[in-house]
């Protein structure tokens, strides 16, 4: 059970992680998409930084559903919604004193509710590119620095996909070649997350 | 009011405020339209906050029918219908149209009293019910 002090540095660590790569994130995003990624996630998780004290002052799964309204609101784009929904479903879904196992199936149901939300599925060249396979890694017993080098080959793995959804898919095969900056941008926070849960597990 | 409204949600508060002009030449007030388009910032995006406000501006209890153009469009208005009061949510419909063509037509259906599926379906199909 995470303490006020580690929800708070949890949420924190995230949403630097996002924001110190808004750059990265936008060139990203302007290669194969309309370039406003990094941007949009970054005035997303700076409105979750402006709350930070009435977010991390809530339950864990209550403080997860307060962030991700935050990024509902404020992103302006489908990463909005998309990882808005991610947020709110995984707490919705979370038990208060989960352990790894209900931490896993809790996430799963968060990222079914991001595949309804953008009617997709891996393959497209998308967020769910990293947040499946990291799913199956939490929910099999390999080490959490495993998972995070998961997440980042994951990552890297949609560089010769071919995007079947969302803007990037208008270049067709010219979307070949470029990392998805959903992609990254989800590795960017399993990586900060999992840094930010082991420091004092 | 009894006709549906009509929402339109672009990237691009241009495209917006011009598409909502067009919608207003053919049906002048007969039909509840309103508008929103950028991020929260003004930039180019769309704003679920805008969404549900233009949503309360064009109500009405016949329902509304929001056309968007691209996909953040799509995701942020079905995101806004979910948020909204579940009396609410069931008579708002997210029209897969062209926004431009698909508002014109949809706002036109509506004025003649149309339902909401029929508005909706009259926009996807680009002709006349």
């Amino acid at each position: 059970m995470l303490d006020e002090k580690r929800r708070r540095a949890l949420i924190e660590d995230v949403a630097k992680a996002v924001i110190d790569h808004a750059e990265e994130l936008t060139a990203l995003d302007s290669a194969i998409g309309d370039g406003d990624h990094g941007a949009n996630m970054k005035r997303g998780f700076e409105a979750v930084l402006t709350d930070l004290d009435a977010i991390s002052g809530k339950p864990l799964p209550d403080a997860l559903k307060a962030a991700g309204m935050q990024l509902v609101m404020k992103v302006g784009g489908a990463s909005g919604p998309l990882y808005g929904t991610l947020f709110m479903t995984l707490g919705k879904t979370l038990p208060a004193d989960a352990d790894r196992a209900a931490f896993a199936a809790a996430f799963k149901a968060a990222i079914d509710a991001v595949k309804a939300r953008g009617k997709s599925d891996v393959g497209q060249k998308t967020m769910l590119d990293v947040l499946v396979p990291v799913q199956e890694a939490i929910a099999s017993d390999i080490a959490v620095s495993d998972v995070v080098q998961r997440a980042h080959e994951a990552a890297e793995a949609t560089v010769p996909m071919l995007a079947t959804r969302g803007r990037a898919s208008f270049l067709g095969e010219r979307s070949i070649g470029h990392m998805d900056p959903g992609a990254r941008s989800s590795a960017l926070i399993v990586e900060a997350a999992a840094a930010a849960l082991a420091t004092e597990a | 009011m009894k006709n549906v409204g009509i929402v339109i949600v672009s990237h691009s508060p241009l495209v917006a405020e011009g598409t909502a002009d067009m919608v207003r030449q053919m049906v002048g007030d007969e039909v509840p339209v309103a508008y929103c388009g950028g991020n929260p910032e003004g930039g180019l995006g769309t704003s679920v906050e805008s969404i549900l406000r233009a949503i309360d501006s064009a109500w009405s209890e016949a329902g509304v029918a929001i056309l968007v153009d691209l996909g953040g469009a799509e995701t942020n208005s079905e995101m806004a219908v979910e948020m909204l009061p579940s009396e609410r949510a069931r008579r708002v419909v997210v029209c897969n149209a062209p926004i431009v063509e698909g508002a014109v037509i949809a706002a036109t259906e509506a004025s003649g009293g149309a339902s909401l599926d029929v508005v909706k379906r009259t926009a996807e199909e680009l002709s006349p019910a």
